[in-house]
């Protein structure tokens, strides 16, 4: 006789008991179909290995030095910040210690995190198939379909740690060097304490979306090949392509599709009242680039050969 | 459970599966028949496409044509409800080095939606014991040896019960000790029902662990059958050392054998040997066998000619003399 699950914890057995098993999968199956069909058990084990390896880690620490950096150096020096000079918001941070953390997202926005997503998303796929855990997660079966969202959910839930990684030790160093008082906004407007924390998240919510493209960009890079390096240094190029363009006015017709066009949208934030005409474009945007990408990542991965 | 009763009784059938690489014919059109609850050994030289039928087997890879079926299910269409019941070890074992090997199994169990996670620790434990890994269970794979990681492959495929066990080249690595105990763990599957499918290039391997045997050449599928069917059909030999060959071979030509080569390297004295009978299996060949002179002839007959015979034997023909004649001999990978 079967245990209740089905599954004894052995090999073997008479073919007959694997119908057993087969029933087992009906009934007993309802219990857990919510959870199995979008694989949270999977997802689970995937932001396991994600945020147990050391590289992670490595990579959230040195977004979290950037902030750290700034709040010293501006401690440390003497002189004042000048207005219009240096990265955005610097000025600001003698104000109110919180906008170390915006601060820190302005530097990093254009390349560091756009890196660090680029590792992760770029990995996805192509890092199982390096290591040649992709046939066993195929065969276990995974399921094609289902280890795609899962390693998607994963490369989101990156770009939120990543975000974090910037904002929460920005903000917790600004408050340690420096006072947390009202501060003045772009539009001129003087906003207090509670609501510098919640902008200060609002900023890191628009960063994180901001994001989310570029990783489906990742994903489907990924799943072109086997060879890790290869995928995410291919995805950090794109993000330096987009830039540049979005940075040439010859082709400004093209701006507004480039992923990157709205990273540095997040000042409409930081108006009274609070302009949501990019938050929103961007959105779309980034929505538009998972849904192509997803589209292209499955087209290319749900039917590819895996020899690795 | 199954949709037709023929193919009740295979745990594996494919019909003119056929896997092309561009204009390379990797599988060329192999008919496969695995009997449930047999050890199937799938031999062949390296290259010859083992592996891609494995991966087509199993749906890694998409057949170019012909049909694969497993567990009595079309692959790759009913993957979802065959694959559960198959353990797999393909082409070596592949882990992430930074996890545990516990971990690393964990890791791959939660990838099988069937797999209930309630006794997803105690199946784990009883895998790595089954292997003997239990020691180096919490160890990072980074440090695991060739032979190690082999033994966690094979205790990934036996996570879960499984109806059929494929296994490329299970030993791989494995120090004799090793060896023999995947061979034990072999019999030991199959005793309990399990079919196992064993993909080799050593032949002993195949002769000690298997019931059945199929061989590849080139993407061809060249013999299948029971061992003692493929054993049946070979050549046997005559060989004698003695120092006076050239009369042996004059003798041995008398009788109607040809001698093959007349070795005199190292020593003074010479090894002739010369085809005795080919046997192929079927009926007409042994016909041959019968117009063969009888070993204690030829000995009567070289003792009688003065030759000084100081070695006679009748080389029967082993299964690997079989497959160096069905896949070529030499270095050369297959094309």
């Amino acid at each position: 006789m079967l245990p209740s699950d089905g599954r004894p914890p052995s090999s073997g057995g008479a073919p007959g008991d694997r119908r057993v098993s087969g029933d087992r999968r009906a009934t007993a199956g309802w219990a857990t179909l919510g959870s199995n069909l979008v694989g949270s058990e999977l997802l689970g084990s995937e932001l396991k290995v994600l945020f147990g390896r050391r590289r992670t880690w490595a990579m959230l620490l040195a977004l979290a030095a950037v902030p750290v950096l700034i709040a010293v150096v501006v401690r440390v020096s003497s002189a004042p910040g000048t207005p219009g000079r240096g990265p955005a918001f610097l000025d600001r941070v003698t104000q109110n210690g919180l906008f170390v953390g915006v601060t820190g997202l302005v530097v990093s926005i254009p390349l560091f995190l756009p890196l660090t997503v680029s590792v992760v998303a770029g990995d996805s796929i192509a890092g199982e198939g390096g290591l040649g855990t992709l046939r066993y997660l195929l065969v276990a079966p995974a399921g094609r379909v289902r280890l795609l969202l899962v390693k998607f959910a994963a490369a989101l839930a990156f770009c939120v740690a990543a975000t974090l990684a910037v904002a929460v030790p920005g903000a917790i160093v600004g408050v340690v060097l420096f006072p947390v008082g009202p501060v003045t906004l772009l539009s001129g407007d003087t906003i207090d304490v509670g609501a510098s924390v919640l902008r200060l998240l609002l900023v890191a919510g628009y960063v994180t979306v901001s994001l989310v493209g570029l990783a489906a960009v990742g994903l489907f890079i990924s799943t072109l090949t086997d060879v890790p390096v290869g995928s995410m240094a291919a995805t950090i190029v794109l993000t330096v392509v987009s830039e540049v363009l979005d940075a040439l006015p010859q082709v400004s017709w093209l701006h507004p599709w480039l992923f990157s066009h709205y990273w540095f949208g997040f000042a409409d934030l930081l108006r009274q009242p609070v302009a949501w005409g990019s938050f929103g474009g961007n959105a779309w945007l980034q929505a538009g680039y998972v849904a192509l990408f997803a589209a292209l990542a499955y087209g290319r991965f749900a039917s590819k050969d895996v020899l690795s | 459970m199954t949709a037709e009763g023929h193919s009740a009784e295979l745990a594996i059938e494919t019909k003119g599966l056929t896997k092309r690489f561009g204009h390379q014919v990797a599988v060329n059109g192999i008919d496969l028949a695995v009997p449930r609850g047999a050890v199937f050994g799938f031999l062949g030289p390296n290259g010859s496409g083992k592996t891609t039928t494995i991966r087509v087997l199993l749906g890694l890879a998409a057949a170019t044509s012909g049909q694969a079926r497993v567990l009595g299910q079309e692959m790759p269409r009913s993957l979802r409800e065959v694959l559960p019941r198959v353990g797999a070890l393909i082409e070596g074992p592949a882990f992430y080095p930074f996890l545990s090997g516990a971990a690393n199994l964990h890791r791959l169990d939660t990838a099988d939606r069937d797999a209930p996670s309630r006794t997803r620790a105690a199946r784990v434990h009883l895998a790595l014991e089954r292997v003997g890994l239990t020691q180096a269970a919490g160890k990072k794979v980074r440090a695991y040896s060739l032979g190690m990681k082999q033994r966690l492959g094979i205790a990934n495929a036996l996570l879960a019960p499984r109806e059929l066990l494929v296994l490329d080249e299970p030993t791989n690595g494995l120090d004799p000790q090793g060896t023999r105990e995947v061979r034990a763990l072999v019999r030991l599957l199959a005793a309990e029902g399990t079919t196992v499918f064993v993909s080799s290039h050593l032949l002993a391997e195949v002769e000690q662990m298997c019931t059945h045997a199929a061989v590849m050449s080139a993407g061809r599928l060249v013999a299948q059958g029971t061992l003692d069917d493929l054993r049946r059909s070979g050549t046997s030999r005559v060989q004698i050392r003695t120092p006076d060959s050239a009369a042996a071979q004059r003798v041995l030509a008398g009788l109607g054998l040809m001698a093959e080569k007349s070795d005199q390297a190292a020593t003074a004295d010479g090894l002739v040997t010369a085809v005795l009978a080919v046997h192929t299996g079927t009926q007409e060949e042994s016909q041959e066998s019968r117009h063969a002179p009888k070993p204690e002839t030829i000995v009567a007959a070289l003792v009688a000619a003065g030759v000084r015979v100081r070695g006679f034997a009748v080389l029967g023909s082993s299964l690997e003399e079989r497959f160096v004649a069905l896949t070529g001999e030499g270095f050369d990978v297959a094309q």
